[in-house]
């Protein structure tokens, strides 16, 4: 914008006689044409991020109605809480179970339907449906299924298999709410793949072929780089969802068995909202944030060394 | 380079606009013209609001000031969250029901309105009731509601099980957890689900007092300071419990899906109050108070209070329809739902006329004794955090091959630095 009007200022003929130049109404449409989102940014995204940090720093009691500046206390708490190291572990475990079982799934699926076969449509349809479901009526569904005496252990006891209590299990627990947001989401990632798929150009895998390489060396060397824009978006898009699932642990374990299902979301939930030290939830919503933003730059920096088309 | 300062400069000062009223929360002198009141409330029971509605409507007849009185019901589960985070986000109501494990918490942070002077003939409150409400001689809720668990029994399902009722041991003087387990046991292997305790769900472990406290078990001692989950007594009334969930199947497991009140179940331990739930109820039933324990008969309370929030702008208002939906005459009206704290409505006879649901064994056994004789559900500053952190230490013990006393000692490990010491 500087620089725009450094050059209307050059030329002293047009300064005073005309002050909309060009160039400057061009650059007010644009101004007006992004304010909205802009505006939306600032009051709903810029400002609540401002307002997280500043209520860190503060020790609010909403039942006295106290408010009072308190520094870095909350942040030298959560350093000594004995609570995060467990937090932190299943957070890991479920965030990276749920990438790598969602990106999997997701591309094995979509590879799959890719095949020009009969019924592909319905399946389409069928592996997509779930993310037009409303999450906590999903997740209620599943809570009934997986109670002990509920729809998958009656599955599994067709097939003659003793089933686990899956919600009331440590490893099962974690892994439930795991395939259980997967199984909702997945339908998401294979469309983008699906779509990624399609782009590729058949006649690679032809010239290929007739040079002799094989289904996975076809896959590796074709299909992964040729789609490879499209892993990455999928992958920060599944990151950054895996690190804010909250409803499905609410609803199925309230973090339990023990803290097994405790992730960082929740666990700062129940210190803000149950056990009412907002102040330490906004520090821990504050290491959230570093956290996103910490492996999302990371992933977008890693792209130049694996992402196709990218200068 | 203009733009995005000019936005950091306005996004400051809209942060600085918000924080100035954001931790405060005083809301804007009250309007002129009738004040509408809200008041936050854990029952949906129809017969239950119908009845708040009743007396909302009769108090406004003489009271043009006050406008709409709204009854706010707030899932039970997450009652205390959900009430707190209205208050933070600047939308608390005028009054809220209170549970007894979080008045520790709104008594003891001043959160409320002083009461004594406002509450009719507030001396006539039993002390047993007042207690938790208390501070320094100050009364900050109105215990409406002093409801002493008793055991809800489908006598349907235990006569088909071949099994005498509860309230046949009861006569023979052997109504004790026993001859209960016995029951449950003999409806479990019909099929059927044994015993329940309602809202428990291997969740809610406060509920386990009303079968400890048969044990003479404590969470905690009577000044808060120490754990007590795992001294003898304790131990030995989980181990009690572990073995009728894991062994007998007397008790329904973890993550097993029951309802009493459909009649799948033979006992359940509640609250009085629920007894509304069973107005259209398919088979018998007869409410039974809990089974004695290895240390004789006892019963347990749980208790709600109303309190008025001084955040309230309508507070003096809102007060004053307090005093009006607690004396004595809405009292005994209440009473039909919720047991009374005044004594002159405690006698079976009174109560008879105002608890259609329930006959005079019941009122005398269940609720009377019970209020004179019941101890009230852990409560402790700080609860939450407690039940949360209890919750995960125990959760170990729901398991077939549990260690009870290693893991209630995993407890109080837990535990006894929230406790403060």
């Amino acid at each position: 914008m500087t620089d725009l009007g450094d050059r209307v200022a050059e030329r002293p003929a047009t300064r005073h006689r005309h002050f909309w130049t060009i160039p400057r109404r061009d650059a007010l449409v644009g101004y007006l044409l992004v304010s909205p989102q802009l505006v939306g940014s600032a009051l709903f995204v810029l400002l609540p991020l401002g307002l997280v940090v500043y209520y860190s720093l503060q020790e609010w009691n909403v039942l006295a109605g106290t408010f009072e500046f308190v520094g870095g206390d909350n942040y030298a708490k959560l350093l000594a809480d004995p609570n995060m190291g467990q937090v932190l572990t299943s957070t890991a475990l479920f965030s990276v179970g749920l990438v790598v079982l969602n990106l999997a799934l997701a591309l094995a699926l979509a590879i799959l339907l890719d095949q020009r076969l009969r019924g592909t449509t319905l399946f389409r349809t069928l592996f997509f449906s779930p993310v037009l479901v409303s999450l906590v009526a999903w997740t209620i569904v599943w809570q009934f299924l997986l109670q002990q005496d509920g729809g998958v252990n009656g599955l599994l006891g067709v097939a003659g298999v003793d089933g686990p209590n899956w919600l009331r299990g440590e490893t099962t627990a974690l892994l439930s709410v795991v395939v259980v947001q997967v199984v909702k989401n997945v339908g998401l990632n294979m469309v983008l793949f699906l779509a990624a798929l399609q782009g590729v150009p058949r006649q690679l895998y032809e010239a290929a072929q007739l040079d002799g390489a094989g289904a996975w060396t076809r896959f590796l060397r074709i299909t992964v780089p040729l789609i490879s824009p499209t892993i990455l978006l999928t992958s920060i898009i599944t990151v950054v969802g895996s690190l804010q699932v909250f409803a499905q642990i609410a609803v199925l374990t309230q973090g339990g068995p023990g803290m097994s299902t405790t992730v960082l979301v929740y666990y700062l939930y129940q210190q803000a909202f149950q056990f009412r030290h907002l102040g330490y939830g906004a520090t821990l919503s504050v290491l959230l944030f570093l956290i996103v933003a910490a492996l999302t730059l990371l992933q977008w920096r890693l792209r130049r060394k694996w992402v196709f088309h990218e200068s | 380079m203009k733009a995005p300062g000019k936005l950091a400069a306005l996004t400051l000062a809209a942060l600085l606009a918000v924080t100035a009223c954001g931790g405060g929360g005083d809301a804007a002198p009250a309007a002129q013209g009738p004040q509408p009141l809200r008041m936050s409330i854990w029952t949906s029971n129809e017969a239950h609001l119908k009845l708040f509605n009743e007396i909302a409507a009769e108090y406004r007849k003489s009271h043009p000031q006050v406008g709409e009185i709204t009854f706010d019901p707030i899932p039970f589960e997450n009652y205390t969250t959900t009430l707190t985070t209205q208050i933070a986000g600047g939308n608390a109501p005028d009054l809220a029901w209170i549970l007894e494990n979080s008045a520790p918490d709104f008594v003891g942070s001043g959160a409320l309105v002083p009461l004594k002077s406002k509450v009719e003939n507030a001396g006539e409150l039993v002390p047993a009731a007042t207690r938790l409400w208390e501070r320094d001689g100050e009364l900050y809720a109105y215990p409406f509601s002093t409801s002493p668990f008793g055991v809800f029994v489908n006598t349907d399902l235990v006569k088909a099980a071949g099994q005498k009722t509860p309230r046949e041991l009861i006569k023979a003087g052997q109504w004790d957890w026993e001859h209960a387990n016995e029951i449950n046991k003999a409806v479990a292997a019909k099929g059927e689900n044994g015993l329940t305790i309602l809202n428990f769900d291997y969740k809610a472990w406060d509920n386990l007092a009303t079968v400890w406290q048969g044990w003479g078990a404590r969470a905690w001692s009577e000044d808060g300071g120490t754990c007590q989950f795992n001294a003898p007594e304790m131990v030995e009334a989980m181990t009690f419990m572990h073995k009728a969930v894991f062994t007998d199947k007397s008790m329904p497991g973890p993550g097993t899906a029951v309802d009493f009140f459909s009649g799948d179940t033979a006992m359940a331990v509640a609250q009085i109050s629920r007894a509304a739930m069973l107005e259209d109820a398919t088979f018998k039933w007869d409410l039974v108070p809990l089974p004695a324990g290895p240390k004789g008969e006892y019963a347990v309370i749980g208790q709600a209070g109303i309190g008025v929030l001084k955040k309230s702008p309508k507070a003096e208002l809102a007060t004053d329809f307090l005093a009006y939906f607690t004396n004595a005459a809405n009292s005994a009206k209440l009473a039909a739902y919720f047991p009374p704290a005044r004594g002159s409505l405690l006698t079976a006879d009174t109560m008879a006329k105002t608890s259609p649901m329930l006959d005079g064994d019941q009122l005398q056994d269940v609720v009377i004794d019970g209020i004179e004789k019941g101890v009230v559900k852990p409560s402790h500053t700080g609860q939450a955090e407690l039940a949360q952190t209890v919750r995960a230490a125990l959760d170990p013990l729901w398991k077939p091959d549990a260690d009870v006393k290693a893991v209630l000692d995993g407890v109080c490990a837990k535990i006894q630095p929230l406790l403060g010491g």
